[in-house]
């Protein structure tokens, strides 16, 4: 295992992470305004980007916030939608599974949506070391975290003069879409993809996050039905 | 807003906490053992199971127009998904859905 390896694979991951900016960006600036107009101070606007570095349940928590839900409901909505990271960490163990404990650590860390679609892309399209594997994710992470950070502070700094014809509410559809696209390899991974979006639309009326873990899991067991009724025919 | 200083930094350091637990769960506590099969197949599936539900209810009902579908954001949503498939870059697939979304929202404006 050569260090050049490594270091390729981090400025590939580096090089893959820097599209991601053009949704990471507008979708921390929003973040920052939406925060601060609710009443945050920058610190607690950067507090949450920094410690929950989970752009979807940040915005569930605050908006319940604004509403004064009861603190245990705001955290059982914040988490539910957060459910999905559980399954990025069991979908990781194959490829990652073997690396230090604190690697292991900053990868969950830094396991926000974008960094793990990228990554786990990559190891299903190619058989690297471990080491290259984890300098990968780093390298994704890189330049997409520190943005994230300055955009949230930016945002919570100028507040309201973000103009609202920015659309930046579409920002996380236009990053999952696009993370979507390249990750539809198969037969399977279409049916999936299908029954996930059907499910989900159908589940929306429930809380925030059950219905999507609802539509994920029958997903799961559609691409896997799927490609076993392939492997039968084959 | 009306909790406390206190308050809020409290809930913001338990989503901290919670959400770095459910992201380290599997990895850090299985680590290197090995996993059934089915189980290796069922993950492969993880992303295409996970983006499809999380976006398709906010392109049906953007928050933003209130809940009802719009013109733009589904055009928008239309092209960054094909032209993910046809070029396999994320890169492209975000420039179209920006460019079809500002392009509509300015031309139906």
């Amino acid at each position: 295992m050569s260090t050049s390896t490594t270091k390729s694979a981090f400025r590939d991951g580096f090089l893959q992470g820097l599209p991601f900016l053009l949704v990471i960006a507008p979708f921390g600036l929003l973040f920052g305004v939406v925060g601060s107009e609710a009443g945050l101070n920058v610190a607690q606007v950067m507090g949450f980007s920094f410690l929950v570095i989970a752009g979807a349940a940040q915005f569930t928590a605050v908006q319940l916030m604004t509403e004064n839900a009861p603190v245990i409901l705001i955290l059982a909505a914040a988490l539910t939608v957060n459910l999905r990271m559980a399954m990025y960490s069991a979908s990781l163990v194959p490829y990652l599974g073997a690396a230090p404990l604190w690697q292991r650590a900053l990868a969950a860390y830094l396991s926000v949506d974008q960094v793990y679609a990228a990554s786990i892309l990559r190891y299903q399209e190619r058989t690297e070391p471990l080491p290259a594997r984890i300098a990968f994710f780093f390298g994704v992470a890189a330049p997409l975290v520190p943005v994230w950070y300055g955009t949230t502070w930016a945002g919570a700094a100028l507040g309201a003069q973000v103009p609202e014809a920015m659309a930046l509410d579409f920002a996380l559809p236009i990053t999952f879409l696009a993370m979507l696209g390249p990750a539809l390899r198969t037969l399977p991974h279409v049916a999936a993809a299908m029954v996930s979006a059907v499910m989900a639309v159908v589940l929306a009326g429930l809380p925030t996050g059950i219905g999507l873990l609802i539509a994920a899991l029958c997903a799961l067991l559609t691409g896997a039905a799927v490609e076993t009724w392939q492997e039968r025919r084959a | 807003m009306s909790f406390s200083d206190g308050q809020i930094w409290g809930i913001i350091v338990a989503l901290g906490v919670g959400t770095f637990l459910m992201r380290f769960s599997f990895l850090g506590l299985i680590g290197d053992r090995p996993l059934p099969p089915f189980v290796l197949k069922l993950l492969r599936y993880t992303p295409v199971a996970v983006f499809p539900g999380l976006v398709a209810p906010l392109v049906m009902s953007p928050a933003a127009t209130g809940g009802t579908p719009d013109p733009a954001r589904l055009a928008a949503a239309v092209a960054t998904l094909a032209v993910g498939v046809l070029t396999r870059s994320v890169l492209w697939a975000i420039l179209a859905g920006a460019a079809t979304l500002y392009g509509l929202l300015w031309l139906l404006g």
